[in-house]
């Protein structure tokens, strides 16, 4: 057989392969954000939908360049993002802390409570989102477990404003992405090669100068991995805000949700989800850049 | 203080078994290593040699007994403040780091002045061959590359002694001879012990001063490699160390000669010059190493054994030839390659008559047990 036609074949065989996948994408998640982004330079309707003239100013009543005439900038939306971002982050800082040191604990059970625990990890993904949060509620609310416990403790004396705080969605949110970022940091651990902690140890370096010098460095793309896995989805996310942020605790999900659904504005929601897209496009660049550098070895997103 | 660098004092060992129970992999071990010396630890798997070798680096806690390096008692250190480096099995580089970094880790930890670290780990990597490539990645490195920069990681922090532990096992045939004669040379150069472990009896043989032969936790003997393998103390050993020919049975005294009679009927005829001489009827093995058969005629002077040959392989230096007597009892000689002629009509007849010389015959003490587990 001839290279060409093999070549020929390679291709083809390529393009089944790919191809569905592909055309699915193509129609199911481009095309939406072309049209969503065409959307958010259009002017928003009077009652509901929009206008076919550019108008960026839907991008400037969040930046700061609005068009007094219609709209004023309101630097709400950038507190939203700012603390949006402020809670992602700390989500991601408060899993990786639950995940990293428990992935070695874990990767060092036998066989067989290593799979245990491995099936407690993901167990979560069995029971409904919906029915695990509102468990949140059941348990921040003012007379819920949280504060029976604490008022039965005589540790206060009237219940604390527990839900409807950041720091319930911070709960929520790591009790909801938690698995997220177990599974990157854990497949890194474990293939962790304990030979090179034994070396390094050999060569003189104490458990501190071994973690930090070999350990973490080796782990890192886990880390990197599971921190962006974690982040792109509690930036947007809009459930754990919605049921334990209630009204007082909105986060850019809840914001975007509200310009399409209530306030009918959709190019408004339309430029604020693309801006949401922009950070975290420009968050993955800088991931990639950072693999790159790593060379050849280090993992994809996994 | 003493002369010796290491000395083990009645190390003992047991590991946890997963399946419940223990193993000993130390039996009390007594080890003095000479300074200088180039001393090898050679077993078969599970014979306790790795942790013999973890013993001294600080990677295993005895159970009892005493390790000191240079006089000092080091039992309790771990591994980081023992004056001891490793090369280890699979060389064990930081993947993440260039040659250079990976060499000058040890200096780095102590916090060597910079220029005196850089100037140290070219030094290091010039002395094995590597000068030059502080920037490449451990993974674009050939295999006796890697082992190269494991070498000069190891001994950059100039330490007492040298741990390798079957550094040579993953390298191809002829690349581990070389690394075998550079290893002797570093040795020599360098001026420090080297502990060397391996299952490699070959390697063993070529590089050690002393050679340690372990077995099931204790160590069978220990001695110069020339000693080992002429005069083994066991019927382990001269199993474990080269071919040999076993013969175990009664001993009797024959003229100045012991006549050793098998069960199955030969008389192995041994002169018994120097070592252990059996007294009449006691149980002894003869041992005859394949070298020292040679083909004979019919007329033959001296002893012989008939044997039926089943193969002969030619290996480039000499004749392997396999066979057994007429009572099935298994024979190996070797005969040079220079006897090509009688080789040949005797791989046509199907039969040969091995002639040896009664003082090269070895007598052990041993009656064939440590033979027979080894079989098992």
């Amino acid at each position: 057989m001839s290279t060409s036609t093999l070549r020929g074949r390679r291709r083809s065989q390529l393009g089944i392969l790919l191809g569905p996948a592909s055309a699915f994408l193509a129609i199911f998640f481009l095309c939406p954000l072309l049209i969503m982004l065409v959307y958010s330079f259009l002017e928003p309707g009077l009652y509901g939908g929009a206008e076919w003239a550019f108008y960026p100013d839907n991008y400037g009543r969040i930046l700061g360049f609005a068009n007094p005439e219609f709209e004023d900038y309101d630097p709400v939306y950038i507190s939203i993002f700012l603390r949006s971002l402020k809670i992602a982050l700390i989500t991601v800082a408060a899993t990786l802390l639950v995940c990293y040191p428990a992935a070695f604990q874990i990767s060092r059970l036998p066989d067989r409570w290593k799979n245990f625990a491995l099936f407690l990890i993901t167990l979560p993904f069995f029971a409904s989102l919906i029915v695990r949060l509102f468990i949140w509620v059941l348990i921040l609310k003012k007379t819920g477990f949280a504060n029976m416990v604490l008022a039965g403790l005589h540790i206060v004396s009237h219940p604390l404003e527990l839900i409807y705080t950041e720091g319930a969605i911070i709960v929520g949110m790591v009790y909801v992405f938690i698995p997220f970022m177990f599974l990157p940091v854990y497949a890194s651990v474990e293939k962790l090669d304990w030979s090179l902690v034994r070396a390094s140890q050999d060569l003189g370096a104490n458990g501190f100068q071994t973690f930090w010098r070999v350990i973490f460095p080796l782990t890192l793309p886990g880390v990197v991995g599971g921190s962006i896995i974690v982040f792109i989805p509690a930036l947007g996310n809009f459930i754990v805000p919605a049921v334990l942020g209630g009204a007082k605790v909105m986060m850019l999900g809840n914001l975007i949700e509200q310009q399409f659904l209530g306030a009918r504005n959709w190019p408004f929601g339309a430029a604020l989800a693309m801006l949401v897209m922009a950070a975290v496009l420009a968050i993955l660049f800088f991931y990639i850049r950072f693999e790159a550098r790593r060379g050849d070895d280090a993992p994809v997103l996994r | 203080m003493g002369t010796h660098i290491v000395q083990l004092e009645r190390a003992t060992k047991a590991f946890a078994l997963p399946e419940g129970g223990t193993i000993t992999a130390l039996h009390g071990i007594d080890l003095d290593v000479e300074r200088n010396e180039f001393l090898t630890l050679l077993g078969p798997s599970g014979c306790g040699k790795t942790t013999l070798l973890h013993a001294i680096s600080g990677f295993v806690q005895l159970d009892a007994g005493k390790v000191r390096i240079d006089g000092d008692d080091v039992s309790d250190r771990p591994p980081h403040r023992r004056p001891v480096n490793t090369v280890f099995q699979n060389y064990a580089l930081f993947p993440h780091m260039n040659v250079g970094n990976n060499v000058g880790y040890a200096l780095d930890i102590a916090g060597t002045e910079r220029k005196e670290r850089n100037q140290r780990v070219g030094a290091a990597l010039e002395l094995v061959g590597l000068a030059g490539l502080e920037n490449r990645l451990p993974r674009q490195l050939s295999g006796g590359q890697q082992q190269r920069v494991a070498l000069a990681r190891a001994i950059i922090a100039r330490p007492k002694l040298l741990l390798l532990d079957e550094p040579l096992s993953a390298l191809d045939r002829n690349l581990r001879q070389a690394m075998q004669i550079e290893l002797k040379t570093l040795q020599a150069e360098l001026g420090i012990s080297f502990i060397f472990v391996t299952h490699d009896q070959e390697e063993a043989l070529t590089m050690s001063d002393r050679l340690a032969v372990l077995n099931k936790g204790v160590i069978q003997q220990i001695d110069t490699s020339r000693t080992v393998y002429d005069r083994p103390t066991n019927a382990f050993v001269a199993s474990f160390i080269g071919a040999s020919n076993l013969f175990e049975g009664t001993a009797a005294r024959s003229g100045g000669n012991t006549l050793i009679a098998t069960a199955d009927g030969l008389r192995i005829e041994a002169a018994c010059s120097g070592g252990w001489k059996p007294g009449d009827g006691a149980a002894a093995t003869a041992l005859i190493r394949p070298e020292q058969f040679s083909l004979v005629g019919p007329g033959a002077k001296g002893p012989t054994i008939g044997i039926d040959i089943e193969q002969v392989v030619f290996t480039g230096l000499n004749f392997q030839i396999h066979g057994h007597t007429p009572s099935g009892r298994r024979i190996v000689a070797i005969i040079a390659a220079v006897r090509q002629a009688d080789v040949a009509s005797a791989e046509a007849d199907g039969k040969a008559r091995l002639g040896y010389d009664p003082a090269a015959v070895h007598l052990l003490p041993d009656d064939g047990t440590a033979a027979a587990e080894m079989a098992a």
